[in-house]
């Protein structure tokens, strides 16, 4: 399906929710790429050069041409390989599936972030927050396979970040921050994401996550002390 | 069919006059109606209620919520006249770049405006300013950010005209000694039907602020 030679490079780092979104999508439109794994503490010139405003990773490299930020690359990547379209065609669900997506990166994830990040009372306030959240993604679960109805789309990729990076902190902070007596259309979604393979595919091993998980609380709690 | 287009608004809002101005670029006619932010309506609360904000664009009855969003659904709700994205791939993310970049420019406003005076007010001054910068060296010498044609990046940006000069009085400095090549563009963009008849006055915005002062420090 290669013509020339199309070079899909993508700049990213195992444990981020941002680039293994990247990956899926990648993968769900069978494209090879090569990975590069990048050090966040220590940034490479190519990552410097290839997203010099916020010198942060994903970036996708398209023929030596940088994309930035990972909802532009899933959007980058569905204009212009266009089998298997990850967005709605109707311009009204795209608008849908864009506002979810934004809604899980700007409101779910920050105020997730804050349950690993905080601790006693603010931690709590935290994860009451985040479970405010997390009720309007379960009632648009309801009567649906996936956020995206029958099929995977936009929206489950991008809450991927849900499924698989908010739900395994509880297992190291200690809190069942998604409950299943109060999300029972969370896990159940959570279970039809994991019967897919691409899914199964590109996201990070659990073990290793955790321990990551683990060690980046640890750090996080040292800095707050 | 006749399309039915009602936006729900709020006149300063550097948001809902991107919205306003792709309506405008597309020649749509629609319905404004303004909203009061401190009583909000019925309507609103139904059509937003995951965030009860303005700006919400009701087509035929369907809500579409955040303005860069509306902005992209109007551009592909109604193709032909104005394309406001660029049809290129790679022109396209380049633009939404710059339109999340331009998003990213709230926290720092919101503590020039709102924020602790000394630290926190400088603090947000030099953060806006250093992102403008950015924004100017992207602009380059171009007439607009999307080339020769008015587009998304532009829509995205000249919202924050309206409050220029609220920013620099607040702030206490001058944008055009920082950015004079940003004054210029936006100048430009003035010209245009769809921006004139989108953009609150200036004097208007900078009178409101005390008023929003007082409403952000008792709410």
């Amino acid at each position: 399906m290669a013509e020339r030679s199309e070079e899909v490079k993508l700049l990213g780092m195992w444990a981020s929710p941002f680039s293994r979104r990247v990956e899926i999508a990648l993968t769900l439109k069978g494209l090879p790429y090569e990975f590069s794994e990048q050090d966040i503490a220590n940034k490479s010139p190519l990552l410097l050069q290839s997203n010099p405003v916020h010198k942060m990773i994903p970036v996708l490299l398209h023929n030596g041409k940088p994309i930035s930020e990972s909802l532009v690359i899933l959007e980058y990547i569905d204009d212009t390989w266009q089998h298997n379209q990850i967005l709605p065609q109707d311009p009204y669900d795209k608008a849908i599936a864009r506002f979810w997506a934004r809604f899980v990166d700007e409101q779910i994830y920050v105020t997730a972030m804050k349950v690993v990040g905080k601790v006693g009372e603010e931690r709590d306030a935290a994860v009451e927050a985040t479970r405010d959240l997390l009720k309007l993604m379960e009632k648009e679960l309801v009567g649906k396979d996936f956020l995206g109805g029958e099929s995977l789309g936009f929206v489950d990729i991008v809450a991927t970040l849900v499924a698989f990076w908010l739900m395994r902190t509880e297992e190291v902070v200690g809190v069942k921050v998604v409950p299943v007596e109060m999300f029972p259309e969370i896990h159940r979604w959570v279970k039809n994401l994991l019967d897919v393979d691409v899914i199964k595919k590109c996201i990070p091993p659990e073990d290793e996550h955790l321990n990551y998980i683990r060690a980046r609380m640890d750090s996080l709690k040292l800095k707050s002390v | 069919m006749v399309d039915e287009v009602i936006l729900l608004d709020y006149w300063p809002s550097m948001f809902g006059v991107r919205t306003r101005i792709a309506l405008e670029e597309k020649n749509i006619k629609f319905d404004y109606i303004e909203q009061d932010l401190c009583n909000k309506s019925a309507l609103l609360l139904e059509m937003n209620p995951v965030h009860k904000k303005i700006p919400v664009l009701i087509h035929n009855g369907k809500p579409v919520c955040e303005s860069l969003i509306q902005v992209e659904y109007i551009d592909e709700t109604w193709p032909r006249e104005n394309p406001i994205l660029p049809s290129d791939p790679y022109q396209r993310a380049q633009a939404r770049f710059w339109g999340s970049f331009i998003d990213k420019m709230l926290p720092g406003l919101g503590k020039l405006m709102w924020g602790v005076k000394g630290e926190e007010q400088e603090a947000g001054k030099k953060e806006f300013v250093e992102m403008l910068k950015m924004l100017e060296s992207e602009l380059g010498d171009r007439t607009y950010f999307g080339g020769e044609t008015f587009g998304y990046v532009d829509i995205a940006l000249i919202g924050f005209y309206g409050w220029f000069d609220a920013f620099e009085k607040y702030g206490n400095f001058s944008i055009e000694a920082e950015c004079p090549k940003i004054i210029a563009w936006a100048k430009r963009c003035v010209k245009r039907d769809s921006v004139a008849k989108s953009l609150p006055d200036s004097e208007k915005v900078t009178e409101l602020v005390p008023e929003l002062k007082k409403k952000k420090r008792v709410g």
